[in-house]
């Protein structure tokens, strides 16, 4: 990451700024939309920056990472259900759930590859749906209010939208930095290793399937503090938080932005929410728009949108 | 040391009807370039997989330096000292050059449960990884990404990989194919030059560089061992020259 | 008893039902090597077209049998349009392909049928019940369900063993080029075979229409199911797919018709009641994952068709 002076790092600097400046943005114009709009942009990032780790740079195709969105979501959930509301608790809680089911459903995931693990995955992901749908007494399928906010000690209080947003904010960049420093470590290298040539890798010597596992459980742990969030910045949590077909939002978010690059999920999250709201203003029937496009960015732009960047790049030097 | 470095005796493996090692029993001396020859379908790359650890054979055992690693799996008998390139070029074709190698040291390097800090600037990881690179020629490529080398400078690439981790006993599986005249004798220099500094068993076909390196060779036809000694004996050899010999020599002309 | 026996008859009918949608997935898997996310897509447009043509013609089969028509058509169209790019590309882009030709599919299936959902009722002489056994009644509809695709695994069974293009479909799955070498179009095996599953899919939608649903989204969640009972049954064997959809269909029936009573014997009433519904569904996942443990290839795995 070269903090070269070029068009791509301009666009992502731009982009920063603009979600730091966001709140203040929101206040001037008057618009509330806009703040409540991004906060979920921002969270979902934080969705897409965790699955990246696995998909983008380990390779492994989980399909049923919108799960732990939804575990992390019920701890809160059901503890502030039962009056627990301090955060102390619930996002210790959420993390500890979301890692302990990443860790069985990565025991047995991991030792299948290709079009098994992404089938798993997913059914695993289903399963989670199916148990949260089934819990008659924390709503069940119609999902479960939740009255209070995570409390923490003052000054933070989380029903401040705009404190809220930057709590999110920081914990998204805090995110992007983590992965970053693990992806270069020798632990990430062992992970990219891994997904460029797996058999090699046991040839050299590394057991990776431990390596996978544990990767597995970080970006699982880290998307389970989004699900947290999200949890409280709807005041509500519902089985259909995990239903499969969201596990394929997040895929399309971390595709879109640009697999294996630090900032591609969160521009590809900015793209994609965006998309849907422009679209959703011209079209009640935006998906019939979004579908193919979807299908022609697979055939013909695969690197996404910050792909495309790095190819503008190039070619400008050249 | 007291006795050979590589010990195999006796194996046997079968693949559904085909018998690719047949009672195979063979051993590599410390410091010796010893070349494992045979027809195609001899079951010469079978015998380097269950060397490797890439199969298990059906009956015998395989003893390295005294330590019996017939059930060890892959990654420990690399860590053991015994290291093996790939006939078919396995590579990280999308990293880096220095970071294919980088890997092969870091394998070595104890275990790589390390989050933070950069592993590409760690100097015990770099200078290895360099070395290795240089030994084979590689150094001005780098930082290119593997898939933008040819394919001399890929088997070059599984050559300083096979050594980043400071092996005794290299398994080699045909460093030549597909090379070239001149690739070929470069390889050829290389190997000698590495000869003085570990033990390295190498099955190839090109029979030239084989009587050019090898201290010992042995043959095999149908997985079995029907020769072996030194390479003057071998060329002597009557059941060779009729199994094999003759029709490589005229293969290769 | 009788209740048993009529559960063991469900099970037995929603498996062979959930085979039809599984062969057709492992059939397209095997041969293209095409992850096809939008089968689900093509079971709920083959619910839609019964229910529609059977409104328009008055008639139950005759609709019925347009459904399959126009199903068929719209799998080879999807064939040629879309599936054609994709082959030989890495699973992640048939994933993400597939992805968004169901949120294709699904909005326009809005846009065209409205969101509410349709209903597609048995006439009359469907609508009976037949004595099985001495005192115990069956919907005959139900029993014609398990005919039906008997006869279709039959059909299929016989296809792909004993046949010449069965034998291009099993050789195909094997060597690609060898079979394009013979002569053979590969292209329009590859049309044909993904419109043969795009039918078995279809077929599934409408006969399950009556007794279950018409409406959006159905296709997403028995295509779970399908994926279940393909990793157990092993991808690329239609044998495979029988087995486990039978199991599937079986654990998952009788699974949630006894486990209350069973979960009674052992926990309070009330946690029994709570805990059911949440276990139920499992049943067939924690069946999976015991497969995944024992043998991660699934029961059969490929080539043995």
């Amino acid at each position: 990451m070269t903090p070269a002076l070029n068009l791509r790092t301009i666009a992502i600097v731009a982009l920063l700024a603009a979600l730091l400046l966001l709140p203040v943005y929101s206040e001037l114009v008057g618009n509330r939309f806009v703040l409540t709009l991004f906060t979920r942009i921002v969270i979902l990032a934080l969705a897409a920056v965790s699955l990246n780790l696995i998909l983008g740079y380990g390779g492994m195709m989980s399909f049923g990472h919108a799960a732990y969105l939804g575990i992390g979501g019920y701890a809160v959930g059901m503890l502030a259900h039962e009056g627990i509301f301090s955060g102390f608790v619930q996002w210790p809680a959420a993390l500890a759930a979301s890692a302990l089911f990443a860790l069985v459903i990565g025991a047995l995931s991991l030792r299948t590859r290709g079009v098994y693990f992404i089938m798993i995955t997913l059914a695993f992901a289903q399963m989670a749906y199916y148990v949260c749908a089934g819990l008659a007494r924390y709503g069940g399928d119609d999902g479960l209010t939740i009255y209070k906010r995570s409390e923490f000690v003052a000054p933070i209080n989380l029903s401040n939208k705009v404190q809220f947003y930057y709590l999110c904010l920081a914990l998204l960049l805090a995110a992007i930095y983590l992965v970053w420093r693990i992806v270069n470590s020798r632990f990430g290298l062992v992970i990219q290793g891994a997904r460029s040539n797996d058999t090699r890798m046991g040839a050299i010597g590394f057991p990776t399937y431990r390596y996978k596992l544990v990767c597995f459980v970080i970006a699982g742990t880290l998307c389970g503090l989004a699900g947290a969030l999200l949890a409280n910045h709807t005041d509500f949590v519902s089985p259909a938080t995990m239903y499969w077909t969201r596990s394929g939002d997040l895929i399309i978010m971390v595709v879109l932005g640009g697999m294996a690059s630090p900032f591609g999920p969160l521009i590809g999250t900015v793209a994609l929410l965006l998309l849907e709201e422009v679209l959703s203003g011209i079209t009640e029937y935006w998906q019939i728009i979004l579908g193919p496009l979807l299908l022609l960015v697979v055939l013909f732009a695969r690197g996404g949108i910050d792909g495309l960047l790095k190819q503008l790049m190039a070619k400008v030097r050249s | 040391m007291s006795g050979p470095l590589l010990q195999a005796d006796n194996l046997a493996k079968r693949f559904g009807g085909i018998i690719a090692s047949d009672d195979l029993t063979l051993s590599v001396a410390s410091g010796e370039l010893h070349a494992v020859i045979g027809p195609n379908g001899a079951g010469k790359t079978t015998l380097i997989a269950q060397l490797s650890g890439q199969l298990t054979p059906d009956a015998g055992h395989i003893r390295f330096a005294g330590n019996d690693i017939t059930l060890l799996p892959m990654h420990r008998r690399s860590a053991l000292g015994l290291a093996r390139s790939f006939q078919i070029t396995s590579l990280f074709l999308d990293l880096s050059v220095l970071d294919n190698v980088t890997l092969a040291v870091q394998a070595h390097a104890g275990h790589s449960f390390r989050f933070w800090r950069d592993a590409r600037s760690q100097t015990e990881l770099r200078q290895p990884a360099r070395a290795a690179l240089a030994r084979v020629g590689l150094t001005a490529r780098a930082d290119q990404p593997a898939s933008a080398l040819s394919h001399g400078e890929h088997r070059q690439l599984e050559l300083a990989m096979a050594l980043a981790g400071n092996p005794r006993l290299l398994l080699l599986d045909e460093p030549m194919a597909g090379l070239g005249p001149e690739e070929s004798a470069r390889m050829v220099d290389m190997l000698r030059a590495l000869k003085r500094e570990l033990t390295i068993l190498l099955v190839e076909h090109d029979m030239e560089a084989v009587f050019a390196l090898a201290d010992r060779i042995t043959v095999l036809v149908y997985g079995r061992v029907i020769a072996s000694g030194a390479p003057a004996d071998i060329r002597a050899d009557r059941q060779v020259r009729d199994a094999y010999l003759g029709e490589a020599e005229a293969a290769h002309e | 008893m009788t209740l048993f026996i009529e559960q063991c008859l469900n099970g037995l009918q929603f498996g062979l039902l959930l085979f039809l949608l599984a062969a057709g997935l492992t059939l397209v898997f095997g041969i293209m090597d095409l992850v096809n996310l939008a089968h689900g897509s093509l079971y709920m447009i083959g619910a839609y077209f019964a229910a529609t043509f059977a409104a328009w013609t008055g008639s139950f089969v005759l609709g019925a049998v347009l459904a399959l028509a126009a199903t068929l058509m719209v799998g080879m169209a999807v064939e040629v349009i879309a599936m054609r790019r994709l082959y030989g590309r890495d699973h992640l882009d048939h994933v993400l392909g597939t992805f968004g030709l169901i949120l294709f599919f699904d909005e326009s299936v809005r846009l065209i049928w409205g969101p509410e959902g349709m209903s597609l009722p048995l006439p009359s002489w469907l609508n009976t019940s037949v004595e099985i056994l001495p005192g115990v009644q069956y919907s005959s509809y139900r029993l014609a369900i398990i005919v039906i695709t008997l006869a279709v695994a039959a059909f299929l069974y016989g296809l792909v063993m004993r046949t010449r293009i069965g034998m291009l479909i099993r050789a195909g799955a094997s060597n690609r080029e060898m079979v394009g070498a013979l002569g053979v179009n590969i292209k329009l095996l590859y049309t044909l075979v993904f419109g043969l599953g795009a039918a078995l899919a279809g077929l599934a939608g409408l006969m399950q229409a009556p007794i279950l649903t018409v409406q959006i989204g159905m296709g997403e969640n028995i295509l779970i199911l399908a994926f279940v009972i393909t990793v157990i049954g092993g991808i690329g064997s239609i044998r495979g797919a029988l087995v486990a959809a039978l199991l599937v269909g079986f654990i998952d029936t009788v699974g949630r018709s006894y486990l209350p009573d069973l979960l009674r014997l052992v926990l309070t009433p009330n946690a029994a009641a709570t805990a059911a519904p949440a276990l139920s569904s499992m049943l067939i996942y924690l069946l999976m994952a015991i497969v995944l443990v024992v043998k991660p290839e699934g029961l059969f795995s490929a080539g043995g068709k």
